[in-house]
């Protein structure tokens, strides 16, 4: 029993950061029907800066360990965005017109341009983050001890997917949001600037893989530039799995595929451990393409 | 065959036999090197460029065939070379298998799944898989290939193996590409319901392409461990199947001059600048991204073939 409750909610933290990442993945499919392989990279980039800026700017030790990480965090984001929305302008943007696959090659080039430049600043070994920016302890909670930083790691997701849960259904501009997601022209027509709303996706997406890749860097304490490649497949698998172009549907995604993926390592082998997303990956895209909520995907003639 | 292209085919030939009479050990190596990723690519080119199909598992057909001619050597002592049809098969079969069921997915999902199969490829190898692959330090003691009575050793050998061997590939490939198949997998590839309506059954001209490719794969993966005597997974990795990928995007997918130009800028290019060899995918990376805004095709395009209203005539008097 209690193994049991430590691979549930080791495997619910890492499905935080799955879903968080597979929110990216859903909301630029859901636009432009376009997977941005390019996104793990972005993800990769989030836990890099935030690397260097938590150890160059000592900001923990000068706010204070919650404040200093909220901060970082808010920077990470930001920096990500940025770093999404110059993507999108040289990679995407100039394919809007040209045949989909072609831009998935792009995207395909561009996440091999990405994941270079951070081997290239920083080295192709595992990076090491501080290890004494959050308080190492556990908490005792269903008569196991969790530590603390699990539980961070479950609750910032989840308040991350909330907000964006809630910005995208009660705004005007999450409205806009999911009127180019449903059909672009008409989108144009009543008014909403189409372009405008695909950088914002661009922003909202990378800043929230950026986060993720913070999160890993806080809860595993190290990262490495490759990492992006093996999180971005979890994260599209869960974004699959959930239901690609629905956000709800990344979020339980993520969340099913990191606990399957725990309680699989814990039982089943640990050295299968990759194998088995990549087998739901199979399976779903085989079975119900459709995923657990989400649109058609298969080609109908 | 167009007369100019015989002649290029011709002359490249003629300048690797007298390049590799001249050159020393390691650049014949850099060369046989060039003609194994230049047999892997155009065996994936059936598949990616004639079918339109993404794959990007292809290293995984190269490790079937890689590894089941090790498995045939070491443990039953055959001769390599012999293992080469058994490779093919393997690898055919195990092609054939996964593709499946997923061989109606669109583009960029087939493009995941083949990601996804390539890396539990990769992963049931490590684990070794039915207590024969090895584990993580795969098969080693690896028999020579023997020719003849020859025993094939330097690279020279090698280079003559396997360049003779990109050589018939590249016409039965010229072949198949004018034939019936060929043109429905162009056809399937350009425009998949006006193919579906006009009766070329598509999803089987998909899994054969699948099928075939395969199999080249993995007879170039034997080849590959004869040369190396040793093979362990991480030669079968992700990247190996990128880089392929990218020979065949680069050079102008469907394109058989182009998969070959490619081969060689890939693969070949970053032996000759050594300095560039760490930034080498950051270089190709940004050059899969410029490609596709101006030069979608390819550096050498495939061009549809045309045929003189003479022949038209004469095939249809045939009876």
């Amino acid at each position: 029993m209690e193994q049991f409750l430590q691979q549930l909610t080791n495997g619910l933290a890492v499905g935080g950061i799955y879903a968080l990442i597979a929110l990216g993945y859903t909301m630029v499919y859901g636009v432009l029907k376009l997977i941005n392989f390019a996104h793990g990279d972005l993800f990769t980039y989030g836990a890099y800066l935030g690397m260097t800026l938590l150890t160059s700017l000592l900001l923990t030790d000068r706010l204070g360990a919650v404040l200093g990480v909220i901060v970082l965090a808010a920077m990470v984001m930001g920096l990500v965005a940025l770093l999404g929305a110059i993507l999108e302008r040289a990679a995407y943007r100039p394919l809007r017109e040209s045949p989909r696959l072609s831009a998935v090659v792009s995207a395909l080039g561009a996440s091999i341009f990405l994941q270079n430049t951070i081997m290239l600043i920083y080295g192709a070994r595992f990076q090491v983050y501080p290890a004494d920016i959050l308080p190492q302890t556990a908490v005792h909670l269903l008569g196991i001890d969790i530590p603390l930083i699990r539980i961070l790691v479950l609750l910032v997701s989840l308040v991350m997917m909330a907000a964006l849960y809630l910005f995208v259904q009660k705004t005007k501009v999450g409205t806009a949001i999911r009127a180019a997601a449903i059909d672009q022209g008409a989108a144009r027509l009543m008014g909403i600037d189409v372009n405008k709303v695909i950088l914002l996706v661009f922003l909202i997406g990378p800043a929230l893989g950026g986060a993720a890749g913070l999160l890993v860097g806080l809860y595993y304490g190290q990262i490495n530039f490759t990492m992006g490649w093996i999180y971005g497949m979890k994260a599209f698998t869960a974004a699959i799995l959930g239901g690609i172009g629905n956000i709800p549907g990344a979020m339980v995604g993520g969340l099913l595929l990191g606990v399957i993926e725990a309680l699989g390592a814990g039982y089943i082998s640990i050295a299968w451990k990759d194998a088995i997303s990549f087998f739901i990956l199979i399976l779903i895209l085989i079975v119900r393409p459709t995923g657990l909520l989400g649109e058609r995907v298969a080609e109908k003639i | 065959m167009k007369r100019s292209l015989a002649l290029a085919y011709l002359a490249l030939a003629l300048l690797l036999a007298a390049a590799a009479m001249f050159l020393n050990a390691y650049w014949v190596d850099v060369l046989n090197s060039v003609g194994l990723y230049a047999l892997l690519a155009l065996s994936l080119n059936l598949i990616l460029g004639d079918a339109g199909l993404f794959n990007m598992g292809h290293a995984a057909f190269y490790a079937v065939g890689a590894y089941t001619a090790a498995i045939i050597n070491t443990k039953y002592q055959v001769p390599i070379l012999w293992a080469l049809p058994a490779s093919g098969l393997a690898a055919a079969l195990f092609g054939g298998l996964v593709a499946r069921p997923v061989i109606h997915l669109r583009g960029d999902y087939l493009l995941i799944v083949t990601i996804g199969m390539g890396e539990i490829v990769r992963i049931a190898l490590v684990n070794d898989v039915f207590g024969l692959t090895g584990g993580p330090n795969g098969i080693f003691g690896i028999s020579r290939p023997v020719v003849f009575g020859h025993k094939i050793h330097e690279p020279k050998d090698f280079f003559y193996l396997i360049w003779g061997f990109v050589a018939l590939t590249v016409f039965l490939f010229h072949r198949l590409g004018q034939s019936r198949f060929g043109r429905a997998l162009n056809y399937l590839r350009e425009d998949e319901v006006a193919a579906e309506g006009s009766g070329v059954d598509t999803a089987r001209y998909k899994l054969m392409a699948f099928v075939l490719g395969a199999a080249w794969a993995g007879m170039a993966g034997s080849i590959y461990a004869a040369k190396m005597t040793i093979i362990s997974p991480e030669s079968f990795s992700f990247w190996e199947s990128v880089v392929l990928f990218m020979i065949v995007i680069l050079g102008g997918s469907g394109s058989i001059p182009g998969v070959l130009l490619g081969a060689f800028l890939v693969v070949g290019l970053p032996e000759i600048f050594r300095g560039f060899a760490t930034a080498r995918m950051l270089v190709f990376g940004l050059v899969m991204m410029v490609m596709m805004v101006f030069r979608t095709q390819g550096i050498l395009p495939w061009r549809a073939v045309r045929f003189k209203e003479s022949d038209i005539v004469k095939a249809e008097a045939a009876p």
